[in-house]
This record gives C-alpha cells, sequence and structure tokens, in this order.
C-alpha cells in the first residue's frame, strides 16, 4: 500500500470514527431536550437556547476529527 | 505581482482549467502576501484589519452622533447592549466585575462576529491573485487561521488566569494547581492544570475548525451540486458563525466566573 492510498483510509477513518460520539452525544441532548420540554412546554425557549449551546460543544468535536481528516488528507 | 483575478470561493478554490490529480484544492495555512517590515502579511491578517477598521470607524461615528433621543439604530444598539450587560451581570453576581470584564467579552464577540459574517460578502476569498496554477485571495475568513484562534484564546486564557490571581490573591489561586495537603488533592490539581492548558487548544480548534469546516464543505457542496446546494449551507454556516462568536465570549465570561470563585467559600 503506498502513501497515497494510506492516506485516504486514515482520512475516512478519522472523519468516520470521530463522528461517532458526537453523533449519539447531540442525539442524547436533543432527545434530553425534547422530554424537557413535553414536562414544561412554557420553559421551552430556555431549553432551546440551552441545547443548542450544548449541541455547539459537542458538535465542535465531530468538526475537530473533520479538521484532523483534513490535515491527513491535504498536508 | 501576478494579475488580478476573481474565482468561485476563497480557502478552497476549484481548478477548473487546470489539470490537478484532485479539483478540489485546500489550503489550511493563510497565504502570505508580502512582506512589510520583515513580517509576513497574510490575507487573513488584512481581513482581520479590515475588521477593526470596520468596527472602530463604526464605533467613532456611532459615539459621535449619540443624542438623548434615541433614533432606531441607537435605541437597537442600546437594547442589545442592555441585555447582554444584563446577563454578564446575572453571570457574575457581581456589578463591580461585570464593569471591568463587559467591554473584553463584548469586543471578543463583535470582533469574531464581524469577522465570521464578513467571511460570506461577495468577494472575500473570490478576489485574488494567481501564481502559475495556484491561486491566492486577497482576504480570508480569520476564523480560517489558526493564528487569529489561538491569538484570541491566549488573550482569553492570560485573564482568566490573572483575574483569578488577582481576585483570590497568589496563594489562594496557586493552591487550586498545587496542593500537598492530600493525595487525592494532589490529583485534583494536576487535573485542573491539564484542564486550564487545554482550554487553549479547545478554544482555539473550536472557532477555528467550525470555520474552516464550514468553507471546505460549502466548497465541496458546490462541486457535487453548483448553485442550488451551497445556498441553504451558506446560511447555516453564518449562523454557525454567529453562535461560535457568542460561545467563545460566553466561555470567556463562564471561566473568569470560575476563576474568581472560591470553590470552599462557593456554598
Amino acid at each position: 500500500m503506498d502513501v497515497e492510498s494510506a492516506k485516504l483510509i486514515g482520512m475516512a477513518l478519522a472523519a468516520g470514527l470521530g463522528v461517532i460520539g458526537p453523533g449519539i452525544g447531540i442525539g442524547l441532548i436533543g432527545g434530553g431536550a425534547m422530554e424537557a420540554i413535553g414536562r414544561n412546554p412554557e420553559a421551552s425557549g430556555k431549553i432551546v437556547s440551552n441545547m443548542i449551546l450544548a449541541i455547539v460543544f459537542t458538535e465542535a468535536l465531530g468538526i475537530l476529527a473533520l479538521v484532523v481528516s483534513f490535515i491527513i488528507k491535504f498536508v | 505581482m501576478d494579475t488580478l483575478v476573481a474565482t468561485t470561493s476563497g480557502v478552497a478554490t476549484v481548478a477548473t482549467a487546470v489539470v490537478h490529480e484532485s479539483p478540489i484544492h485546500v489550503s489550511l495555512k493563510a497565504e502570505v502576501l508580502g512582506h512589510f517590515l520583515g513580517l509576513p502579511i497574510t490575507n487573513s491578517l488584512l481581513m482581520t484589519w479590515l475588521v477593526m477598521a470596520l468596527l472602530i470607524g463604526f464605533a467613532f461615528f456611532f459615539g459621535r452622533s449619540l443624542t438623548l433621543i434615541p433614533g432606531k439604530l441607537q435605541a437597537a444598539v442600546e437594547w442589545l447592549f442592555e441585555g447582554a450587560y444584563g446577563y454578564v451581570v446575572e453571570t457574575f453576581e457581581s456589578e463591580e466585575l461585570a464593569k471591568k470584564f463587559f467591554p473584553l467579552i463584548a469586543t471578543i464577540f463583535l470582533f469574531v462576529l464581524v469577522g465570521n459574517e464578513l467571511e460570506f460578502v461577495p468577494g472575500v476569498g473570490s478576489i485574488g491573485f494567481f501564481h502559475g496554477t495556484e491561486f491566492e485571495p486577497l482576504l480570508r475568513a480569520p476564523a480560517a487561521d489558526l493564528n487569529f484562534t489561538l491569538a484570541l484564546a491566549f488573550i482569553s486564557f492570560f485573564t482568566i488566569e490573572i483575574t483569578g490571581l488577582a481576585v483570590l490573591g497568589a496563594l489562594k489561586y496557586s493552591g487550586r494547581f498545587v496542593n500537598f495537603s492530600s493525595p487525592v488533592n494532589f490529583a485534583v490539581g494536576i487535573i485542573e492544570i491539564v484542564s486550564n492548558l487545554g482550554r487553549l487548544v479547545s478554544f482555539s480548534f473550536r472557532l477555528f475548525g467550525n470555520i474552516f469546516a464550514g468553507e471546505v464543505m460549502i466548497l465541496v457542496a458546490g462541486y457535487f451540486l453548483p448553485y442550488l446546494l451551497p445556498a441553504p449551507l451558506i446560511g447555516f454556516e453564518m449562523f454557525i458563525g454567529a453562535i461560535q462568536a457568542l460561545v467563545f465570549a460566553m466561555l470567556t465570561m463562564f471561566f473568569i466566573k470560575l476563576s474568581v470563585t472560591d470553590p470552599h467559600e462557593a456554598h
């Protein structure tokens, strides 16, 4: 296997494996927020803004994996 | 210098006429446009200056045209700042601390926000020079350069640590990191050191990664389905840019609050 194909495989693995965790995390956050809104619909505005904030932090991890895969591919 | 040309995208460019093994070209680091007194001037640095000039110009002219009976713009800006200031006071639980840190937090927010949103103005990233086959944009989103985000992260980091030292006192604050009272406290101190240093990485890579990956995603989408697919993605990325600016400012605020709170007297 030459370096170029190893790089391609590495990039795909880094991006693909890296988004598993954040995917689970965002699912948990969204599920928790929906449950909270169901219990207390009046507080939905506050819950949604906090949910977006939490999703952003989780998503940053996936983005990190994506950047690593870019570095593998293009540097 | 080569002739000025315009292409579709900035950080990443689609080489159309050039035979290249991959049609998408991504440059992780900002391109150097020239040198001034031996210092390299990159395209993201130029963009940063533009953002600074815009903000300073707005502040200058806005500050001169203030009236006692606010017009529409002044009313809107006052409403936004009052809301933000109220939130900062609420978080710090102290008017004095909020007065000291609100300028820094608001500046970080506005600076990152304007830099992120200007990225989608037509011409930014698409006007530049061709060096042979390599395209070099004249302007590049500031946050798509790790130097910019790392510099902001350093500003936040030192503000947080120095505030902790000044408010709690050197002995009390360093006791958080080096603590020989028990093996458990010593281990907690080590973890605290690592987590504080880790903020530098998480601060800088969160902003850089989001903005840079957004630009690359728009480019790749434009390569698969030109004109149609990038349009909603650009809207989404503008939202992400605003959220990331908010997150950077709010995290700085939360960490300052954490560093001035004495853990033993908090409850």
